[in-house]
């Protein structure tokens, strides 16, 4: 393998590690708080991709400001189905609400192949992801340099977030002891829509740059990277906001680098990253930074 | 200022409460005495919301709160420190007494607050970059009622603010809260299995007994009631 290709394969391995970072954050922050395995988070992703989608090739807005709607109805979304999905069953046993939350899955996915159609749909790549660099002679792709930037971006305003706000606080503490932020006078239910919001508008900015990625858009496509971000939010110790930041890369570099130097795999890539998940829930349930789980929803 | 009303809570098939009535005047000082299991922190906790009654009453101030959600009564000024402290260790010692002051807005006022809290118990502004996680027992406890007065309560109840301290913690602890009610005037309702110390700090006290109240008065009555003596005191008479 030349050093060009290498550097180009570790480069796309980062890119595609910083969109399951983001991903993996939103999984992340709803564990840490509900015990709640979030399994319509990938198709939150996949929403969002659609957003932008209607936004740039449909009604033609410029894409600064597609991304902005995007984000922010995509986290509407998200805390629409915190609201009618999972609130109402909070106090319930939390198989109740895992198995909400397959269904909401399924829900969102077919309802997706009724309204949108299961054919792919070309996306509309902004011109910024689609041109290449040429650094010392090195052709690198537009996304290779971006995707990173841009998550390194969002994740530097998550951290200021989570803290150095007042909201950010309440946030951790919520994910530590509810009843005693409520007793803080902190309104838990407002805490915990938020959290969503945050998660969701993370997933749509994931979802957005995957498309200009990988330019074919479906129903579906939030099932893959949807799981692979929750094993990265696994290996990184879910409930854990770093971790899955670091998980994510872990994943993305691992899955990359299999298939850069065995060719031959690359039929099982996504089993080798799946089988990753099964090693640590087995091995290091807790993952590289996680804490002891904890037993609630 | 709080008058509950024949309060009556279950979990599940359990009776905790049997009809409890009480009052806290402005100011006062009211401790809430009675063995394990009597139903001291359900009536703490159904106060402040975090359970709810099956049947009565509590106001505040005159209006209603029964079973309001919790962020409300606290807004009103209610707070709770509950059984076991329950700091938060993740965040640090400023964090967590930042925390209780969430629901205010005044940010001057919240930092002098945050100063008179320190100047209570130096050892928090010592410690105040630290991990609520790393304080020892004591300090989680000033912690907890720095945490609790960040929020400008008008009434503060504590629930076995003294469990698990060393004797001259506890000691600490009381005169902390005979302080905090004399010099600010804040209304104090103590929960307490340390009775001999809740009754002597206590204007007003209550005795419960298996969800209910089964005796009443001053708190100089209450200490000298052989009844009291008897179960609560250790003193055979
Ligand atoms: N979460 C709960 N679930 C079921 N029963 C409870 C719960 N909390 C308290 N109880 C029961 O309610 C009664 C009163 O408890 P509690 O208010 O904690 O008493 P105290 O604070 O005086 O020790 C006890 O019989 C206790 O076992
Ligand atoms: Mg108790």
């Amino acid at each position: 393998m030349s050093i060009e290709i290498f550097i180009q394969q570790l480069l796309n391995g980062i890119s595609l590690g910083s969109l399951y970072s983001l991903i993996a954050i939103g999984y992340t922050m709803v564990y840490g708080i509900l015990a709640l395995i979030n399994f319509a988070h990938g198709d939150i992703f996949m929403i969002g991709a659609y957003i932008a989608f209607f936004a740039v090739a449909i009604y033609a807005l410029p894409w600064w400001l597609a991304a902005i709607l995007t984000i922010i109805l995509t986290a509407c979304v998200g805390m629409l189905i915190e609201r009618v999905a999972y609130r109402p069953l909070r106090d319930e046993p939390r198989i109740s609400l895992l198995i909400t939350a397959v269904g909401v899955a399924f829900f969102i996915e077919n309802l997706a192949i009724v309204t949108l159609g299961a054919r792919p749909k070309g996306f509309p790549v902004p011109a910024m992801m689609a041109t290449n660099f040429d650094i010392y002679g090195f052709r690198i792709s537009g996304v290779s340099i971006w995707v990173p930037i841009l998550t390194i971006c969002l994740l530097a305003g998550l951290l200021y977030i989570i803290y150095r706000t007042k909201i950010g606080m309440a946030m951790r503490a919520v994910a530590k002891d509810i009843e005693a932020t409520r007793l803080m006078g902190v309104n838990v239910d407002r805490v915990i829509m938020y959290t969503f919001a945050i998660g969701s508008g993370l997933a749509a900015a994931g979802g957005m740059m995957w498309a200009s990625k990988y330019p074919q858009i479906q129903p579906l496509m939030g099932m893959y990277p949807g799981w692979k971000a929750f094993t990265a939010a696994v290996v990184g110790g879910i409930g854990n906001i770093t971790g899955a930041m670091i998980g994510g890369l872990i994943i993305g570099v691992v899955e990359i680098m299999t298939v850069a130097f065995f060719p031959t795999l690359s039929g099982f890539r996504d089993a080798f990253v799946f089988a990753i998940l099964i090693i640590f829930l087995l091995v290091k349930p807790t993952g590289l930074m996680g804490e002891p789980l904890k037993e609630k929803v | 200022m709080l008058k509950v009303d024949n309060l009556h809570v279950y979990y599940g098939g359990i009776h905790a409460l049997k009809g409890i009535s009480l009052k806290v005047d402005r100011g006062d000082f009211v401790s809430l005495v009675g063995a394990n299991g009597a139903g001291k922190s359900t009536t703490l906790r159904t106060i402040v919301g975090l359970v709810k009654a099956k049947e009565g009453r509590v106001e505040f101030e005159g209006e209603d709160i029964t079973n309001k959600p919790t962020h409300e009564i606290v807004s009103r000024g209610v707070l709770l420190t509950p059984e076991g402290r329950r700091i938060f260790p993740n965040l640090t010692v400023r964090e967590n007494l930042m925390l209780g002051a969430y629901i205010r807005k005044d940010k001057a006022d919240i930092a002098a607050d945050l100063e008179k809290v320190y100047d209570l118990f130096p050892r928090l502004k010592e410690r105040q970059n630290q991990k609520g996680g790393t304080l020892s027992g004591g300090e989680q406890q000033m912690l907890a009622i720095g945490r609790a007065l960040m929020g400008r309560p008008k009434l503060l109840a504590l629930d076995e603010p003294s469990l698990g301290l060393a004797p001259l913690l506890v000691k600490e602890v009381f005169e902390v809260l005979k302080e905090i009610n004399e010099r600010d005037g804040t209304t104090i309702l103590l929960v307490e299995q340390n009775a001999y110390a809740a009754l002597k700090l206590a204007k007003q006290a209550y005795v419960l007994e298996t969800g209910r109240i089964v005796l009443e008065g001053t708190g100089e009555e209450l200490l000298v009631n052989p009844q009291v003596r008897q179960a609560y005191l250790g003193v055979s008479s």
